[in-house]
């Protein structure tokens, strides 16, 4: 469904960026991140495995794996205020209240020694007033606006009695439990079977329309992202490489690697050969290029990608609307 | 959930079964007993009435049918070696005595392997985490009765803090149920600190921390409840173990209980206390792995269904 542009904008990421350390030395996986969320939009995040997709998802709630990476610059700004400056304390109380997650695989993210319910109604109670008495009816509120079947009686159900979707569903529930103002959905589909990753989208997409959250819908699947999102990050090598409007980018890739991805993708109708794949893989986080990251396995890369970074060239569309990518091939446009 | 427990009951009760069969069997595999009790210049009759009064000139099943009779009353007969006591009275002298040691010991372990277990998961590779690590490297390493040895000269002899040995006053206890938990913590902990490590990674945990949960609540609830299936199970083999006493201990500190017992029977051929000694042990493990199969079925609704 097309989004409100007069929506405010709720969720805005500026520099972020995010360390992982091996042995004593510390490499950029999330690399000068910026990107913006609108009120009821969805944006799309997407890129290969190892991309840094879900590492930023994570950074944005500062849950980045301990010991392992850090968050070392940049600033979250979620209503006016930055959550990387809060304590973790601070933190915990936006965590499921203002800023949720989805995470991928429903066999494994919902706790097996817990009722589903009490599973819901734990959020519910470190985040809202609701009476402990009153925990049971809401988590049954929830599973019923997720639209499971017979939530009364599924409340009590533990994980291992439901089916992936069912479960997925109550991982939904409890993201959307607090009416939080953004959703990270981190892949929420990929681990369910193709009619039930449909229905799931649709929930999600319902869900959106009543609350007006903004959905960070993290994946690989461009087929989703027609379907579900307003607006495009593609992610490369910790950067983002290009970003904008949904059909704008469908139609007019500004940045080699988005033509390369969206060349990988079936078509429904024209010649059916051979998909062509990206050549090579993407760089060691230790061995970045130093020029565009993406420069090596780049068709079209001359001298100066080998050397020289690309900056944002902006592109925007007839409406104005943002669209930019960091290519030097944009520089004589 | 019943149905479950009714299972394990039924369970229980067949291991029951199978152990009297084997206590039976396995004394009358290791020898006639009129060996042991009569001179070696016996006369024929003086053997013939004795077999006809202990009824061993009877058929094997209708043996094992009194002898299952009298041990469900209690009853195992005389000891050959204490006389004048039965055997049952034998055990039952010594068994409060080994379960209050074993108990403490027990409880002590519990109390010490599982927090300490949790906290070095917590902080893998921290000092804490290490500190454990080489803990336990000794508790598993030394050997209980040098360990114990060194307990006594430590507390009792050098700072004489605490009695050497004996028994009679709660300060008896604390060095023979330290020297006890002592390796039982050793493998406790280690066993929980693998278990949380593992569950620590998981999913769950993860989303627990998104939906705001502190971190305490994370380790503790979510994290704990899914790992202690591990350590649990760990723990019906180290109850059972530790409430049936030890030799070494026992000796050491001369503490009245049962490992001591048994090994004396053993040795006189004292049939009648072997046997009650070993249905006593095997009730105390059958009880404790019946307890740890409740406590995991409650903790783990998958254990349930």
């Amino acid at each position: 469904m097309p989004l409100d542009p007069q929506s405010e904008v709720v969720l805005e990421v500026r520099n972020l960026t995010t360390t992982i350390s091996i042995r004593t030395d510390e490499f950029a996986a999330v690399d000068n991140v910026s990107l913006s969320l609108k009120r009821g939009e969805t944006l799309g995040l997407v890129g290969e495995s190892g991309s840094g997709k879900s590492l930023t998802g994570l950074s944005l709630l500062n849950l980045v794996p301990k010991h392992a990476a850090r968050v070392a610059g940049g600033a979250v700004m979620l209503d006016g205020v930055d959550l990387l400056q809060l304590s973790e304390r601070e933190m915990r109380r936006v965590r499921g209240k203002k800023i949720s997650m989805i995470l991928q695989d429903p066999q494994t993210s919902l706790n097996p020694s817990f009722s589903v319910g009490s599973q819901i109604g734990e959020a519910l109670s470190l985040h809202t007033d609701v009476p402990k008495k009153g925990l049971k009816a809401a988590a049954v509120e929830m599973l019923r606006r997720v639209r499971v079947a017979a939530p009364e009686h599924r409340v009590d159900a533990y994980p291992h009695q439901m089916s992936g979707g069912m479960r997925q569903r109550v991982v939904g529930a409890i993201a959307i439990s607090c009416a939080p103002d953004v959703i990270i959905a981190d892949e929420p589909t990929t681990s369910l079977d193709v009619t039930v990753q449909a229905q799931y989208i649709r929930l999600l997409q319902e869900l959106q329309a009543e609350t007006g959250m903004g959905i960070i819908f993290i994946t690989h699947d461009f087929g989703i992202v027609a379907k579900v999102c307003h607006r495009l990050a593609v992610m490369y090598a910790g950067q983002i490489v290009e970003t904008g409007p949904v059909e704008r980018i469908f139609d007019a890739p500004g940045h080699p690697y988005t033509q390369a991805l969206l060349g990988s993708v079936p078509k429904l109708h024209g010649q059916q050969g051979r998909l062509p794949s990206i050549s090579g893989n993407p760089p060691a986080l230790w061995n970045k290029p130093k020029g565009c990251k993406f420069a090596p396995r780049c068709p079209l890369a001359d001298t100066r990608c080998h050397t020289e970074e690309p900056p944002v060239y902006d592109t925007p569309d007839q409406d104005g609307r943002e669209h930019w990518a960091r290519c030097w091939r944009l520089e004589t446009q | 959930m019943k149905r479950y427990i009714l299972i394990r009951l039924l369970e229980s009760l067949a291991a029951i079964f199978v152990i009297t069969v084997l206590v039976f069997a396995l004394t009358h595999m290791s020898g006639s007993p009129v060996d042991a009790l009569l001179p070696q210049d016996a006369t024929q009759e003086q053997i013939d009435a004795l077999v006809s009064a202990w009824g061993l000139d009877q058929s094997l099943p209708r043996q094992y049918l009194s002898f299952l009779g009298n041990a469900l009353q209690g009853d195992f007969g005389d000891s050959l070696k204490w006389r004048g006591y039965s055997a049952m009275g034998v055990v039952a002298d010594r068994l409060p005595q080994t379960l209050y040691l074993g108990g403490i010991a027990v409880a002590i372990s519990v109390v010490v392997a599982l927090p300490l277990g949790v906290m070095a998961a917590m902080r893998k590779g921290g000092k804490l985490d290490k500190a454990a690590q080489l803990f336990s490297l000794f508790g598993q390493s030394i050997p209980q009765f040098w360990f114990a040895i060194l307990l006594i000269w430590f507390f009792a002899v050098a700072l004489q803090l605490l009695p050497t040995s004996g028994s009679g006053s709660w300060q008896h206890v604390i060095l023979p149920a330290i020297a006890m938990a002592w390796f039982q913590i050793a493998a406790l902990s280690r066993l929980t600190r693998s278990a949380m490590l593992e569950v620590l990674d998981a999913e769950y945990v993860k989303l627990a921390r998104v939906k705001g949960v502190s971190e305490t609540r994370v380790v503790w609830v979510h994290a704990l409840r899914n790992a202690a299936v591990v350590p649990l199970t760990y723990f019906g083999v180290l109850a059972g173990s530790v409430l049936t006493g030890s030799v070494t201990i026992e000796t050491v500190f001369s503490w009245p209980g049962l490992g001591w017992v048994a090994i004396e029977a053993i040795r006189a051929r004292d049939f009648p206390v072997v046997q009650a000694v070993v249905v006593i042990f095997a009730l105390i493990y059958i009880v404790c792995n019946f307890l740890v199969d409740i406590l995991n079925a409650y903790i783990d609704p998958r254990v349930r269904a």
